[in-house]
């Protein structure tokens, strides 16, 4: 288990890491906190030329409200995402979400934006964006582009990033007294992926709901949206939205995909229970 | 000339002054591995030395046509690449075959395979390379052609005739056959109000050490002799199988282990990758070291359990159980592990099937057979895990089945607590066990009744707990029936000497090994009480083939009742020999004298007579002074061995508390106790977490590990993210508790205590799961690990 030989560049500015990346296009990858990224190298399911590390890129870590949006720098530290005031009043989804992300020494050195450009379909953070309608803000040689979440994921570990593109930063409208967040996922052990999980998020509307957002991960190869099923819920039937759960997963080696479906009404419920309570 | 060897045994007691026996002494080598000063095999670091990577089979079976290193050859770093062929000159293959398993056989096993791979990941080529990382780019480089072969992978069909036979020089698929039939079974079957029928299935797991296979050899040409730098549990038989198949004298040959971090059996076999990086040291006169990873360890540390039990029970309606009946089913994979076979954990089910009860009549059959899958042997508790879960599962279903308390039909079925010595219907010797003091201890220990009460109450709001219990038997401190008497050269018996030093100071060396268990501070806890001193007196030396007593290591739970009664016999052979010291220098009579807290001491009244530096300094430095004719003999070595009895059994019984979510199939084990009887405690701290950590494992294999293959015999789950080992966020509290029951057949009393938690919590938890799901009429679940979707499944909600 030891990586295949790579080159090593360690930039100092966004300007470099993005040349860099035009130059070797494919055969670089970005090297941030490297919880996903070096356990493939090791285990040689990936051999890349060159590692461009962008941790001593400045001003990609803060947490900040940005009018309607707070924005998460991308090189900020999921440690740093799950202690901050900020997260937790204006984005409560990713407050839920944190403490289920691997373990205390994988969320110190993870960072937000290396979840949210690995794409992993079981991973938690993809799914949150996804629920709570936010964007990907990505700088190429072009310059800064925004792209919205339903619009990024596009398949497994396959995102909307192109080859010079560096993801740097994510942008969650900011939550107000009527937004519900709801998060749920069922994994064997504490920290592992998820066999499923739900993040959700949903607008409270009298006794009801409306903008209801389910997003699923762990259930395909990217966090999915039930549409008929947030339907179901705004109307106000959990029933009918489990019933109408369109979902259909693989087996995999923790659950079959009967199981996972089954999971998915269970949780269904726990967090449209979640979302109905009064935040 | 008068020279006084060691002297007869002084004292019989273990109520020495300042004895430490049953005293929570921390571990000597504790403050060393946690400020990270521990020297593992992956630190060892030699001049010249070079690193071996391996090309392994990615087909469960297959013939190789070619293999071309061309381009390895020329790949930076690269020191050589070698095959099987060419290595099989230097080294000779193994046969796993023991002649007190009757008719067990397997095929010859060399270090590299040389014509077919037999399973997923055996090694087919080694590249030799400056670093890992070099051997691993070299080992990209070797291009192997392969004509995939059938693979066997189920055991069912393995003994099919239209079932491929993977040697075809054995004739078929039958490693190992055993069959017993005890007492009247048919006709207490025919004559029992109630008969229970079920199979349990028992899922291929593996024991993860923290630190993982490793070794460093190095031959010196000069010297003629190979040196092993081997986390092992076995040094001394290591040395024996290093040196028989590198054709040298065990002379020849020294085993070093260092620290090593964790082993559960794992590392107490002879692994073909091992066995080649010796080998390729010899051949190629340089340090060779190899340390497995994890993608490789699951695919080449042996695995275990994998068994399919049929198995039946009779029980009248008054709670006698009447027969017990099993045909048990193992896939071990294409050889059988070398030199401890892998027969004994099918032999082990058979052995030990209905142990703690007074039934008369059993009969079992085993069959044992290769598949092209990893290969199966000894792991914590062998044997133990199965046999417990069948036997304790039968009786809760008989329990269940007559409407009776699952600790009233235990009550009425434990051999009793005054019925020794006496023996199972297996044939299994009982010194003296404490089956029922443990049930009571037990029964109070957890607030049984209390503990139904909740459980009842909380049904009725939908929320589905469980007790389960499992009472077992452990095999510990075996004799030479074990190995010995089979052929293999596996040592039963086990030495220590013991030194004073020329300030007053003690070391010990001891032929049992430390795997990270504390068997060190056992050892010093035995010499420091027999002998006299403050255990920080006492320095402790293990794991080295040229520098301790030949012995057999740690496996099987014998390091503390074997090589701790062997500790306790050498420091009191030299307190004898010290107090002849000091009476010549005191003008005393030996008898008269004793040592305390590291001073000669008047025996009678405890007066200080000659403190130890000042004892040693005389007998070192001025022996002029001494009577003449008077020899001082500073340093003693006494062996120990098991004769009474072939094993000492221990006993006990756990319970499991835990909750099922019917809605998810997940389970929250709430609690966990266990009573166990293993003799005098020597450590109690250390004897607790032993029970803890064997219960974790034992856990485990209930609930969350398993090797899966798929039928081509490809293994799915051969990582740290799929494998899913116990983890301490999903364990419960684990309470003890302790039962006393010494072996007369050592002064210590002391039996093993290092299996008794894997032994029998599988059994509990099981039982646990099924009586949480009994008032839903859930199928019962008797198929090992207990996934969400097989709970999910006898819930009917998938």
């Amino acid at each position: 288990m030891k990586p295949a030989p790579f080159a090593y560049k360690k930039v100092r500015t966004l300007k470099e890491a993005i040349a860099l990346l035009a130059k070797h296009k494919d055969d670089a990858r970005l090297l941030a906190g490297g919880q996903s990224l070096i356990a493939t190298l090791n285990m040689r399911l990936s051999a890349p030329d060159l590692l461009i590390d962008i941790n001593g890129i400045k001003g990609l870590d803060g947490i900040a409200r940005k009018g309607k949006f707070i924005e998460i720098g991308a090189l900020a530290r999921h440690s740093q995402v799950e202690r901050s005031d900020l997260i937790a009043k204006h984005a409560p989804l990713i407050a839920l979400a944190m403490p289920h992300i691997g373990h205390a020494a994988i969320r110190n050195r993870g960072t937000f934006g290396g979840s949210i450009a690995f794409a992993d379909p079981a991973a938690e953070l993809p799914a949150c964006l996804l629920a709570l309608g936010g964007e990907v803000v990505a700088t190429g040689p072009k310059g800064k582009r925004t792209i919205k979440a339903e619009n990024f994921f596009k398949g497994l570990f396959e995102t909307a990033l192109g080859s010079k593109d560096v993801l740097t930063a994510i942008r969650i409208p900011i939550a107000d007294k009527n937004s519900r967040a709801g998060f749920a996922e069922l994994a064997r052990r504490h920290g592992d992926y998820a066999i499923v999980g739900l993040a959700a998020y949903a607008r409270a509307n009298g006794k009801g709901l409306s903008n209801v957002r389910l997003a699923f991960f762990g259930v395909g190869a990217t966090p999915m949206r039930v549409r008929k099923a947030e339907a179901a819920l705004a109307d106000g039937d959990v029933d009918a939205a489990v019933a109408a759960l369109d979902l259909d997963p693989d087996d995999d080696v923790q659950a079959s995909g009967a199981v996972k479906k089954h999971l998915a009404g269970v949780l269904l419920r726990r967090v449209a229970k979640q979302l109905m309570e009064a935040r | 000339m008068k020279i006084t060897g060691d002297s007869p045994p002084v004292l019989t007691a273990l109520d020495r002054p300042n004895s430490y026996i049953g005293r929570s002494v921390p571990r000597p080598n504790l403050q060393r591995l946690t400020q990270g000063r521990g020297q593992y095999i992956s630190d060892v670091t030699l001049p010249r030395m070079a690193h071996v990577a391996f090309v392994r089979s990615p087909h469960a079976h297959a013939r190789i046509k070619s293999i071309t290193a061309a381009a390895t050859k020329k790949s930076l770093g690269v020191i050589a690449v070698v095959t099987g062929a060419e290595l099989a000159k230097v080294m000779t293959p193994w046969v796993g075959v023991l002649t007190h398993l009757k008719g067990l056989k397997s095929a010859p096993q060399y270090p590299i395979a040389i014509e077919r791979a037999c399973w997923q990941g055996e090694a087919v080529c080694a590249v030799v390379a400056r670093t890992r990382a070099e051997a691993e780019d070299g080992c990209e480089l070797v291009d192997v052609k392969y004509e995939a072969l059938p693979a066997v992978t189920d055991p069912e069909t393995a003994l099919d005739k239209k079932t491929p036979v993977i040697h075809s020089s054995l004739g078929d698929n039958l490693c190992f056959e055993r069959k017993l039939d005890v007492g009247a079974v048919d006709k207490a079957f025919a004559e029992s109000d109630a008969v229970v029928e079920t199979t349990f299935m028992f899922g291929r797991h593996t024991g993860v050490c923290t630190e993982p296979r490793s070794v460093v050899a190095d031959w010196n040409e000069g010297e003629q002799r190979m040196t092993v730098y081997h986390g092992t549990q076995a040094p001394h038989m290591m040395q024996n199988l290093f040196a028989k198949h590198l054709d040298l004298a065990e002379q020849q040959v020294r085993v070093l282990t260092k620290d090593v971090g964790g082993s559960f059996g794992i590392k107490v076999h002879t692994y073909a990758d091992e066995m080649a990086t010796v080998a390729l040291s010899k051949l190629l006169k340089r340090p060779v070291k190899f340390v497995a990873d994890r993608i490789e360890s699951f695919v080449t540390d042996i695995h275990a359990r994998d068994h399919r039990v049929k198995a039946k029970i009779g029980v009248n309606k008054d709670g006698t159980i009447t027969a017990f009946e099993i045909d048990a089913l193992t896939g071990i994979g294409p050889y059988s592990v070398y030199p401890r076979t892998s027969g004994i954990e099918a032999n082990q089910v058979v052995n030990l099937v209905g142990g703690p009860y007074a039934c008369a009549n059993y009969r079992a059959q085993a069959r044992v057979v290769f598949q092209n899958k990893n290969v199966m042997c000894q792991y914590r508790a062998v044997g133990h895990p199965i046999a417990v879960a069948v036997t304790e599962g039968l009786v809760e279903l008989a329990a269940a089945k007559i409407g009776m308390d699952p600790l009233e039909i235990r009550r009425r079925n434990l051999i009793a607590d005054d019925a020794y010595p006496c023996a199972s219907a297996s044939g299994l010797k009982f010194e003296k066990l404490s089956h029922h003091e443990s049930l009571a201890h037990l029964d109070s220990m957890m607030n049984y009744a209390g503990l139904r009460a909740e459980q009842k109450k909380l049904r009725a709001q939908k929320i589905y707990r469980g007790i389960g219990f499992a009472s077992f038997i452990e095999v510990t401190n075996p004799s030479a029936a074990f190995y010995g008497v089979g052929g293999a050269k596996i040592s039963s018996q086990d030495g220590a000497t013991v030194k004073l030093d020329a300030q007053g100071a003690i070391v010990v060396h001891s032929g049992v090994t430390e795997q990270g268990q504390g068997a060190e501070a056992v050892l010093a806890q035995c010499v420091a009480s027999s002998f006299g001193v403050s255990i920080d007196k006492v320095r402790v030396v293990t794991g080295d083939t040229d520098n301790t007593p030949y012995g057999g290591g740690t496996w099987a739970s014998r390091a503390a009742g074997i090589g701790g009664e062997a500790a306790w016999q050498a420091g009191k052979a030299l307190r004898g020999n010290v107090l002849a010291v000091a009476a010549s220098i005191l003008q005393a009579k030996p008898e008269e004298l004793d040592i305390r807290n590291g001073i000669v001491v008047d025996k009678a009244n405890g007066t200080e007579r000659l403190p130890l530096d000042e004892l040693a300094r005389i007998a070192y430095f001025r022996p002029d002074t001494l009577p003449p004719g008077f020899q001082a003999e500073l340093m003693a070595t006494r062996h120990y061995v098991p004769r009474a009895w072939p094993f000492a059994f221990t006993n006990g019984i756990q319970a499991s508390y835990l909750e099922v979510d019917t809605d998810t199939g997940f389970v929250k084990l709430l609690k966990h106790w266990c009573v166990e009887d293993c003799g005098t405690i020597i450590n109690p701290q250390l004897v607790d977490e032993q029970i803890r950590g064997g219960v974790v494992q034992g856990i485990g294999a209930a609930l969350f590990e398993h090797c899966l293959y798929d039928d081509r015999g490809q293994m799915l789950n051969g990582n740290m993210a799929d494998y899913l080992v116990p983890m301490a966020a999903e364990m419960p509290d684990i309470d003890c508790g302790h039962v006393v029951s010494p072996t007369a057949d050592s002064e210590l009393g002391a039996k093993g205590a290092g299996e008794a938690g894997t032994a029998g919590a599988p059994a509990c938890v099981m039982n646990a799961i099924n009586d949480a799901l009994r008032p839903l009429g859930a199928k019962g679940l008797t198929d090992m690990p207990f996934t969400p979707d097989k709970i999910l499944r006898a819930l009917g909600k998938v």
